[in-house]
């Protein structure tokens, strides 16, 4: 079996980010940039399954700049055995990126394609179901339990009600909840033995897919800032102001 | 120009965020049909027809659909999509399970969880865990649009008598299949709605002492919440988790209790009328966004404030 698992590089979680001035969008420039949190679950899921033998590969891809290819060595690191990048600048929407990983699947011909629930920049949650749709396979969202049957899955998701549990054939896409599993670090011999595993590289351009968005983005603005608060010096005094000066309780 | 508007429900009856989405989808325009695909859906069908601003229904009813399956819903939809204009569904986990599929099946650009409509093309919605805010406008000719539920009020339930068309079910999948689903039942109100919020983290150290918080929110009537870090330690289930990858809530009164605030945190209840942190640590982020701040060990501030709770004699539901 082969696992095609997609990864993005994003500005780092735990970054304070700034919108430029201009409202065009958010300061990337000398920011810190990882692998979106998501997608560490869906390669440490993906390293999992062929530590039990059943998967034999696993590629690691991602769709972005350059720099992604930085993405794409950590997780050679954590234990894929090759990557791929496609090489696009800018803000890809997840419709382009899920066309450029249709052409990758179609060329790689995984059984499985992994990837997080959703990237924490745009917050989109689009791209692991559009590729099912665009490919017509199934689709298991925000997974936390995987379990590798003989010719499907059977994934529990996280939904709103508490969890829900689903069969799918595969070939299949998963998209990984945060609480999947718990992704490990790349040890330095690790980190020095993904320097000599390759890297297929394209452009977005010589797989033949549009990348021009569709949205049109006008402007990016800060939110609307809180009032500062006060702080209370006992309970005594909290539930008072609640009740007659927030007056909500 | 009109809006087809994708229900969620049970078979029975219609889930509450669904009419947040109908009021959001009539702002975008006034005619909005709104299509329950089900198995014995009679009910939620005459409910949703009851609605003012439906102007109607379409009822596929099928045994097919008895279970929820993306794969299953997507033929309908893109098959009745070419006399609208715009297809909607509210960004909780139904709707974003589905809409990307649906979006991708006729080739345009979704977006996602909208806090405003701005005009029938243009939007805003949060970024960056809510920490910017995009406004966007969709060039393409159908607009697949999901709704965050919280940032508009739910559509009234009566008044309204749409008509109810009947219509053809699509193909059933052979690709997927749904096993089960474990539902948590509570008495409390439901976490997205509930106009008063108490929530656990860390500081909570154990599922036992979440006991602490459900005193509290019995008193208060409030729902409960929970940070990533509580629900991760097994604190408490994953349906209360409210931030960037839970649940976004917009209550009157949100209570922190050791949360420290982290930013994916923030993105899911920053938006709350009155926020109350009580933490230990007087520097945690969470004071930057609460109006009221006890800095104070929650293990003697939560009896205190049950306590004091227990005082007033007359307590807002």
């Amino acid at each position: 079996m082969k696992i095609l698992v997609a990864i993005k590089r994003v500005i780092d979680y735990n970054v304070q980010i700034r919108v430029k001035e201009d409202n065009s969008g958010v300061v990337t420039d000398n920011v810190k940039m990882s692998t979106n949190p998501p997608d560490d679950n869906a390669i440490e899921e993906a390293v999992k399954i062929k530590e039990t033998g059943k998967a034999k590969e696993i590629v690691a891809v991602s769709v972005g700049e350059e720099k992604a290819q930085e993405t794409v060595r950590k997780a050679l690191a954590v234990g894929a055995d090759r990557g791929i990048l496609v090489k696009v600048d800018g803000i890809v929407e997840p419709l382009a990126v899920s066309k450029i990983l249709q052409k990758i699947v179609e060329k790689e011909k995984p059984d499985l394609v992994f990837m997080g629930k959703q990237a924490i920049d745009d917050d989109c949650n689009q791209t692991g179901q559009m590729l099912a749709a665009l490919l017509n396979w199934p689709q298991a969202t925000f997974a936390s339990k995987i379990l590798v049957k003989e010719k499907s899955l059977e994934v529990t998701r996280e939904i709103d009600e508490g969890l829900e549990t689903i069969e799918v054939n595969m070939p299949a896409i998963v998209t990984c909840d945060l609480r999947l599993n718990e992704p490990r670090y790349a040890s330095l011999p690790n980190i020095m033995k993904a320097k000599k595993k390759p890297i297929e590289q394209f452009n977005a351009s010589d797989l033949g897919v549009d990348t021009k968005s569709r949205i049109e983005q006008i402007k990016v603005e800060e939110p609307p800032k809180r009032k500062a608060g006060i702080k209370v010096a006992s309970v005594e005094e909290l539930v008072q102001k609640l009740k007659n000066e927030a007056k909500v309780i | 120009m009109s809006v087809l508007l994708i229900a969620e429900h049970n078979n029975k009856e219609v889930k509450p965020f669904t009419l947040n989405a109908i009021s959001a989808a009539s702002q975008i325009n006034e005619d909005v049909n709104v299509l329950v695909i089900g198995s014995n859906s009679d009910e939620v069908a005459k409910s949703i027809a009851q609605v003012p601003n439906v102007k109607k229904v379409i009822h596929v009813n099928n045994s097919i659909y008895e279970n929820y399956l993306a794969e299953n819903y997507t033929s309908v939809i893109t098959k009745l999509s070419e006399n609208y204009s715009h297809i909607v569904c509210s960004a909780n986990t139904f709707g974003k399970n589905l809409m990307p599929r649906v979006a991708a099946l006729l080739d345009v650009s979704q977006v996602s969880d909208i806090t405003k409509v701005i005009s029938t093309d243009t939007f805003q919605r949060p970024i960056y865990a809510g920490n910017a805010f995009a406004t966007v406008k969709s060039n393409d000719k159908i607009k697949c649009v999901t709704i965050r539920p919280t940032s508009f009020d739910p559509a009234p339930t009566s008044g309204g008598s749409a008509e109810i068309q009947n219509s053809d079910a699509g193909e059933a999948t052979e690709i997927a299949k749904f096993i089960k689903k474990e539902e948590i039942k509570s008495d409390r109100p439901e976490l997205g709605t509930a106009r008063v919020v108490v929530s656990g983290g860390r500081g909570m150290q154990s599922g036992e002492n979440f006991k602490l918080i459900s005193a509290v929110a019995d008193k208060l009537n409030a729902a409960i919440g929970a940070s990533r870090a509580a629900v991760d330690a097994g604190y408490i289930t994953n349906d209360h988790q409210v931030g960037q990858t839970g649940k976004v809530v917009v209550p009157d009164l949100y209570i922190a209790v050791g949360i420290s605030g982290a930013i994916q945190h923030l993105a899911g209840m920053k938006e709350s009328k009155v926020i109350v942190a009580i933490n230990k640590d007087g520097e945690a982020p969470i004071f930057s966004v609460a109006d009221y701040g006890l800095e104070a060990d929650l293990f003697d501030a939560l009896p205190k404030f049950l306590e004091e709770l227990n005082k007033l004699n007359t307590i807002q539901k």
